[in-house]
């Protein structure tokens, strides 16, 4: 009993500590340790554990860990392993961000990090393109991640906002379908 | 109580993003840059740059760093900073792992049906621009003038050495899908040669 929670715990720790670059990174680990070496999942079970976990809101990795904790040991496996996967990250973010405000100042530290900058918003434009057609934009469908974009970015809206208009747009806009 | 606000925040950033870690990075960058003012663009940058190098979720990295940073830049001691970093980090799971635990079978079923598949697919067309919004907000941090290489065009001064590495990074990652902790390593160590 307790055995199966330490499995949990350790597997998704193993996972969070020696994966960077986050969610889909992640999954091949986890399909592997999961699925392959311990059976808990079976293939089709792992695939709809990650279509779930990108349609829901959170972080992919953690949700994914929720799902399988869940399956195999109900809410308790969840929360064991989601801990498990986030402990180190946060563990490590901690300290570096200790140390690095004593390393800030230093003019070597500083040259790094204004050419890091670039490459960290060109890091966050080149998904946009990725995401764009994975999402299926379209040339009649283009107008909603622009307005999207320019509420935010020139008007100031706040992302959240922009969220719920469009959900209430989708949901209008289903009703309008159905009615049809 | 900059602790309660911290975890109201990422508890509600939590529960909008959609589509993965670079909308959490959107929605942790209006909050902390833009609303709260608790960072500027320039430093939440380079938190970005260090959580997409350090293991785990870039979100929950993200969500840890910016945390830590908000107590301190609102001058609070180092304690208090890492209880904003583990409050962060949770508050970011409790809304979407309550919807996956309790509805999370239900919906596996109904996702592709209607209403959720016409939701979900606008808001996968509105998370683009989310992101696109991040990275146009983010961009004046990352051309500001830097010792060398800084030219002036009319009275816009701008890195043009940091043009070069943006443009650069953009295509790799673009075309070429190289790894952005190769990226960011390369470009740090570039940094360090020219600047």
């Amino acid at each position: 009993m307790m055995a199966k929670y330490c499995e949990l715990f350790t597997t998704f720790f193993k996972i969070g500590t020696f994966t960077i670059g986050g969610g889909y990174a992640m999954i091949p680990l986890i399909q592997r340790e999961v699925v392959t070496r311990r059976g808990w999942l079976s293939d089709t079970e792992m695939l709809d554990a990650i279509a779930l976990s990108q349609t829901m809101p959170g972080i992919l990795a953690a949700n994914i860990a929720a799902i399988v904790g869940q399956r195999l040991r109900g809410i308790g496996g969840a929360l064991v392993a989601v801990l498990g996967n986030i402990l180190m990250p946060i563990v490590f973010i901690i300290l570096i961000a200790a140390v690095f405000r004593q390393f800030q100042d230093i003019p070597a530290v500083q040259h790094i990090f204004m050419a890091l900058r670039p490459a960290v918003v060109a890091l966050i434009a080149a998904p946009v393109f990725t995401l764009a057609r994975k999402a299926g934009v379209t040339l009649r469908t283009v107008w909603i991640p622009v307005l999207a974009a320019l509420l935010i970015w020139l008007f100031g809206i706040s992302p959240v906002f922009v969220i719920l208009l469009a959900l209430a747009a989708g949901w209008t806009y289903s009703k309008l379908i159905d009615n049809r | 109580m900059i602790l309660f606000e911290l975890f109201y925040t990422f508890l509600l950033i939590g529960l909008f993003t959609f589509g993965g870690g670079y909308s959490m990075i959107a929605l942790i960058q209006s909050a902390v840059v833009e609303e709260h003012s608790w960072l500027t663009a320039q430093e939440f940058a380079d938190i970005l740059a260090i959580s997409q190098i350090t293991p785990g979720p870039v979100g929950i990295n993200t969500a840890t760093y910016a945390g830590y940073s908000a107590v301190i830049a609102e001058g609070y001691p180092t304690a208090m900073a890492v209880a904003g970093a583990v409050i962060a980090s949770l508050a970011v799971l409790i809304l979407p792992l309550t919807l996956i635990l309790v509805v999370g079978r239900w919906l596996l079923k109904h996702k592709d049906q209607a209403p959720f598949d016409t939701l979900f697919r606008g808001l996968r067309l509105t998370v683009v621009g989310l992101i696109a919004a991040a990275a146009l907000s983010l961009m004046p941090s990352a051309f500001a003038p830097t010792p060398t290489g800084t030219i002036t065009i009319f009275d816009f001064q701008f890195s043009f050495f940091n043009l070069i590495i943006f443009l650069a990074v953009f295509a790799l990652s673009l075309w070429k899908k190289v790894s952005p902790i190769l990226l960011i390593l390369l470009s740090g160590l570039l940094g360090l040669i020219i600047y």
